[in-house]
C-alpha cells in the first residue's frame, strides 16, 4: 500500500493489515502517532475523522487508541492504533487538526482516564456528573460492585400464589369444594 | 465569526470565545432542557444571552446514559442484539444492521441475496419513517404543530407495516447475523405499496404549507448555515452537508447491501441553512419512497432469507477488528467492533452522527442566533441524543 510505503519511510508504524479493500489497519508509535495522522490528512486526503476511541486490553496492561480516518476521493478507511501503557496515560492531543476531536478527547478521559494536554474542555463533564470512581470505561471498573454499592436492594412487591389467593379471598365461601 | 463594531452590544471576542462578566447585569444565563423542545430524547442546551441573543452555548449531555457500549462487553454476540437497537429510538434497524454486519464480517458469513434486498427494503423504510418524525418537529419548532401530527400519522402508519413485519413497532429486533428473522406476511407487499401511496400524497401538501410558509421562510432562511469547508473541520455527514453542495453518499460512494443495483442521485443543496437542510431531507424523502418501490419490483421473490449458523449462545467469533457504515437520516452510523476470539466482544464503539453535529457543531452555529430560533437550529441538525452518550 502505498500510504503505509511512504509513511513507514519516515515514521514508525508496523503490522499493516488488510481487513477489507477499503478498510486498512496499521499500528503507528505514540510519539509519532500525531505526525502520521497529521500527514494522512493534509498529504493524502484523509480529511475525515471519522472516530477516534480506546480499547481496553487489560490483561496486555495496554491502551489501544483507534483513529479511523476516510479519504473522500478513493472512498477508503484508516485506522490507526497506537498501543500505549494504561498507567499515568497521556496522548498528544489532536483538536488542531479536527475540532470536533475535542469532544471525542473529551469523553476519553471521562470514561477511560486518558489524558490530552491542551485539548478545549477536557476537564469539563460530557456524559458523567461528579463521578469519583475509576474511569468506568476501563475493564477493570465492576459495574456490578458499583451498583451494588451505590443503590440499595428494594423489597419487592408482596406477591401470592394466585390460586392460594383466589382461594382464600376471593372466593373464601366455595374455597373447600375446589 | 462576526467582526465587532464599535460599541457592539455584544462582548469581545477572543479566539472564537466571547469574553463576558455574568456579574454585570448584562447578560443572563438559561438553561433549555433537559426536556428540550428541539431534539427526540434528553439533552441541554447552557446558553448565554445577550437580550434575545445567544453568546455562548455549551451542550450538556448523559441525560440518556445507559452505558450500551459497556453493556455489551458482558454480553454474548446474540444478546447484545436486544440492547444494540436501543441506542437510536427512531432509527434502530441501522444498528441492527451495522452490527450483525460487523459480526459476519469477523465471522465470514455471507448472507443470502434476497435477504440482503430485504434488508435494504427496511434500512429504507427506517430512513422514511425517521424523517416523517424529524419533519414534526421541524415544523413544530416554528409554529407548524399541524404539519407534525399530519407526520406522525404518516409515520404510525409506517410503523403499523413495521409491526406487521418484525412483531415490534419501535423496535424490531429483525436483522440477525445470518439474514433477517422473518419473510414477508401474506399481503405486506400491497399494505406497504399502498402505505406509500398516502405518504407520498401527505408530503406534497407538506411540501406546500411549510416550504412555500412566510414565517417559515423568514426564520429557516439564514438560520445556521454550514458552509462547505467546515464540513471535515467538523465531521458533517449526511444532508448537513449535502445541504452545502457536498455531494457525498455512502450508499452511492461505498455501496453497501444492494445499493450498487439501485438506481438514484445524491440530493445536494446550494446553502446549508436550516431552510436548505429542509429542501434536502424533504427530496430524499421522496428518494426513500422511490427506493422502496425499486427494491419491490428488482428484488428476487422467492428464495431463503437466513443462513444457518453455529449455536449461537456457544459461538466464538475469530479474532479482528473492522468497521462498517451505513447512510441514515442524520448521516454516517457506524459500528466499531472488535473481537478478541471469546464469545462476547471486546469492544463496540457506535459512530452516531449526532455526535459531531450536538456537540461541536451547535455550540458553533448557536453563536449570534435568536433564542427563539434554538429549537429550529437543533432540529434542521436532525439530532438524537441517544447515541452521543451510547
Amino acid at each position: 500500500m502505498t500510504e503505509f510505503n511512504e509513511l513507514s519511510r519516515q515514521f514508525q508504524i508496523s503490522d499493516l493489515k488488510e481487513q477489507r479493500a477499503d478498510l486498512h489497519f496499521f499500528h503507528a508509535s505514540k510519539e509519532h502517532a500525531v505526525a502520521v495522522l497529521t500527514s494522512l490528512k493534509e498529504k493524502y486526503g484523509y480529511t475525515h475523522l471519522v472516530f477516534f476511541t480506546v480499547v481496553d486490553h487489560l490483561e496486555k496492561n495496554e491502551f489501544h487508541l483507534t483513529y479511523m480516518l476516510h479519504n473522500y476521493e478513493k472512498h477508503h478507511d484508516m485506522g490507526v492504533v497506537v498501543k500505549i501503557a494504561r498507567e499515568n496515560v497521556q496522548m498528544e492531543s489532536i483538536h488542531h487538526l479536527w475540532p470536533a476531536a475535542a469532544t471525542y478527547q473529551q469523553e476519553i478521559r471521562e470514561m477511560y482516564g486518558v489524558e490530552f494536554p491542551g485539548s478545549p474542555g477536557l476537564y469539563e463533564n460530557f456524559a458523567l456528573e461528579g463521578w469519583e470512581d475509576i474511569p468506568p470505561m476501563r475493564r477493570d471498573f465492576d459495574t456490578k460492585e458499583y451498583s451494588d454499592k451505590t443503590y440499595y436492594p428494594r423489597p419487592g412487591r408482596e406477591s401470592h400464589d394466585p390460586r392460594e389467593y383466589m382461594k382464600e379471598n376471593l372466593y373464601p365461601g366455595e374455597a373447600e369444594t375446589w | 465569526m462576526v467582526k465587532e463594531k464599535e460599541n457592539s452590544k455584544f462582548p469581545p471576542l477572543v479566539d472564537g470565545k466571547s469574553q463576558y462578566d455574568l456579574t454585570s447585569g448584562k447578560y443572563l444565563r438559561v438553561w433549555q432542557g433537559p426536556q428540550h423542545p428541539g431534539i427526540t430524547g434528553n439533552m441541554s442546551l447552557e446558553l448565554t444571552i445577550c437580550g434575545d441573543e445567544i453568546i455562548d452555548c455549551k451542550t450538556h449531555v448523559g441525560y440518556l446514559h445507559r452505558g450500551f457500549e459497556k453493556l455489551m462487553e458482558r454480553r454474548k454476540y446474540i444478546q447484545c442484539f436486544p440492547v444494540v437497537c436501543r441506542i437510536c429510538v427512531p432509527e434502530p434497524d441501522f444498528n441492527e444492521y451495522l452490527f450483525a454486519a460487523c459480526t459476519e464480517e469477523l465471522a465470514g458469513i455471507q448472507i443470502p441475496e434476497r435477504a440482503e434486498w430485504i434488508r435494504t427494503l427496511n434500512l429504507e423504510m427506517a430512513r422514511l419513517t425517521s424523517f416523517l418524525m424529524w419533519i414534526g418537529g421541524q415544523a413544530g419548532s416554528f409554529g407548524m404543530g399541524t404539519i407534525g401530527q399530519w407526520t406522525v400519522t404518516l409515520r404510525d402508519y409506517m410503523l403499523d407495516l413495521f409491526e406487521e413485519l418484525t412483531g415490534g413497532r419501535i423496535y424490531h429486533m429483525y436483522m440477525l447475523p445470518g439474514g433477517v428473522r422473518a419473510d414477508f406476511p401474506p399481503g405486506w407487499i400491497n399494505k406497504l405499496l399502498d402505505t406509500l401511496k398516502t405518504v407520498e400524497k401527505t408530503l406534497d401538501d407538506v411540501e406546500l404549507a411549510m416550504m412555500h410558509n412566510a414565517v417559515f421562510k423568514m426564520r429557516a432562511k439564514g438560520l445556521g448555515i454550514i458552509t462547505p469547508d467546515m464540513v471535515d473541520k467538523y465531521g458533517i455527514t449526511g444532508p448537513n452537508a449535502r445541504a452545502a453542495g457536498v455531494a457525498r453518499d455512502i450508499r452511492k460512494d461505498s455501496p453497501y447491501l444492494v445499493y450498487d443495483k439501485l438506481d438514484f442521485e445524491i440530493v445536494t443543496g446550494t446553502k446549508s441553512d436550516a431552510y436548505g437542510r429542509c429542501e434536502v431531507r424533504i427530496k430524499e424523502m421522496y428518494q426513500s419512497i422511490d427506493l422502496i418501490r425499486q427494491i419491490v419490483e428488482k428484488m428476487p421473490k422467492e428464495g431463503p432469507f437466513f443462513t444457518k449458523l453455529p449455536n449461537v449462545l456457544h459461538w466464538r467469533i475469530p479474532a479482528g477488528h473492522t468497521y462498517k457504515r451505513a447512510e441514515c437520516t442524520r448521516g454516517e452510523y457506524g459500528f466499531y467492533v472488535q473481537s478478541d476470539g471469546s464469545d462476547k466482544p471486546r469492544r463496540t464503539y457506535v459512530r452516531g452522527p449526532s455526535y459531531t453535529h450536538a456537540v461541536a457543531l451547535m455550540e458553533h452555529l448557536a453563536i449570534r442566533t435568536n433564542i427563539a430560533d434554538t429549537a429550529g437550529l437543533m432540529v434542521s441538525l436532525h439530532t438524537y441524543p441517544p447515541e452521543i452518550e451510547r
